[in-house]
């Protein structure tokens, strides 16, 4: 049963990656819709980061002094100013780190 | 003119940095699988067939929770449905390809590679053979997420959990909007997007990966509306 699950999850995953691609005419989009596509990475990925930042492992939502907010909230000043992803999310990991390692102890 | 080598290679580039998230999310992964009691290549499979991170930990976990197949096949189809999205942003640059080239490039549409692809198509729209970009940070997240998920199969959870390196996924997607915090336009849909995910994270499915940027891509649509 595992494996015809995978199969299918496979299946329809691929078919996610690939309907807009190869199956959908790209003059079927209106200009409305071309305007709005230019949001997408705006819509999607805050989608990823909210719920990463803002809830545990549990799924409960932290308190406002969760070290992954301070985490965050560096990681955001300095991708800002350093524009370089290596730097945002070192920093970010850095930050929290020093938090849950040190002044919390 | 760029040669298609270069272009693929500037890909490998653009997406290397995110190794940093992906490597141990990559190895959690592998290891949950093999700690949730599952036949290691199972596990890998998973990898291999369905490709999608988080997706993979969710499906394994609701098999060995006792939920149904088509649960676990639904909750997985939701999740990745937002790479409909991504491959709706990505056709404009893929049009001119032939079918069987698309049916290939799809297989490698992954959240950060289409991030770090669509900000460099976006700067060079006019160029040819653009779509190297593409597989050049799909191919390299591939190859990555492979070795990571196996090193997890086989080496099981050797990232002390105390590290709570799950943290390194937000961060990895901030890093990659947080340029665009300069356009209004842009805050405006990012804080529609992660208060809905906020307010919609309980509903059924994880379906709020989806649901949320709908509701951000719908206020967009307003907000477009009303500019002019």
């Amino acid at each position: 049963m595992s494996w015809i699950s995978i199969i299918a999850s496979g299946i329809i995953t691929y078919f996610s990656r690939m309907a807009m691609i190869a199956l959908i005419d790209r003059e079927m989009l209106g200009t409305k819709v071309k305007d709005v596509l230019n949001y997408v990475p705006a819509a999607v990925f805050p989608a990823i980061i909210f719920p990463g930042v803002f809830f545990n492992d549990f799924g409960n939502m932290v308190e406002l002094t969760d070290p992954k907010i301070y985490g965050a909230i560096v990681a955001l000043t300095v991708g800002f100013y350093s524009r370089n992803v290596i730097a945002t999310i070192i920093s970010g990991l850095l930050s929290y780190w020093f938090i849950i390692f040190f002044l919390l102890k | 003119m760029h040669s298609k080598k270069k272009i693929f290679f500037q890909g490998i580039i653009d997406v290397l940095p995110h190794m940093l998230s992906v490597i141990p999310f990559g190895i959690i992964t592998g290891a949950i699988g093999i700690d949730l009691g599952f036949d290691p290549i199972l596990v890998y499979a998973t990898s291999l067939i369905i490709f999608g991170g988080a997706s993979q930990i969710i499906f394994l976990q609701l098999l060995s929770g006792g939920a149904s197949s088509l649960v676990a096949v639904t909750s997985v189809g939701v999740i990745n449905s937002r790479h409909l999205l991504y491959g709706a942003v990505l056709s404009e640059y893929l049009d001119k390809l032939s079918f069987i080239k698309k049916l290939i490039i799809s297989y490698f549409i992954v959240d950060q590679g289409f991030a770090e692809s669509n900000k460099y198509l976006k700067n060079n729209k006019t160029q040819s053979n653009s779509h190297y970009h593409i597989l050049g940070t799909g191919i390299t997240l591939w190859f990555f997420w492979q070795l990571a998920t196996i090193s997890g199969i086989v080496l099981g959870s050797f990232i002390p959990e105390e590290l709570g390196l799950k943290f390194a996924i937000p961060l990895t997607f901030l890093a990659i909007v947080v340029n665009d915090i300069r356009k209004l336009d842009h805050v405006f849909v990012m804080l529609v997007s992660g208060f809905a995910s906020l307010i919609l994270f309980d509903a059924p499915f994880k379906s709020y990966i989806i649901l949320s940027p709908i509701v951000a891509l719908l206020a967009a649509f307003i907000m477009i509306k009303i500019k002019k």
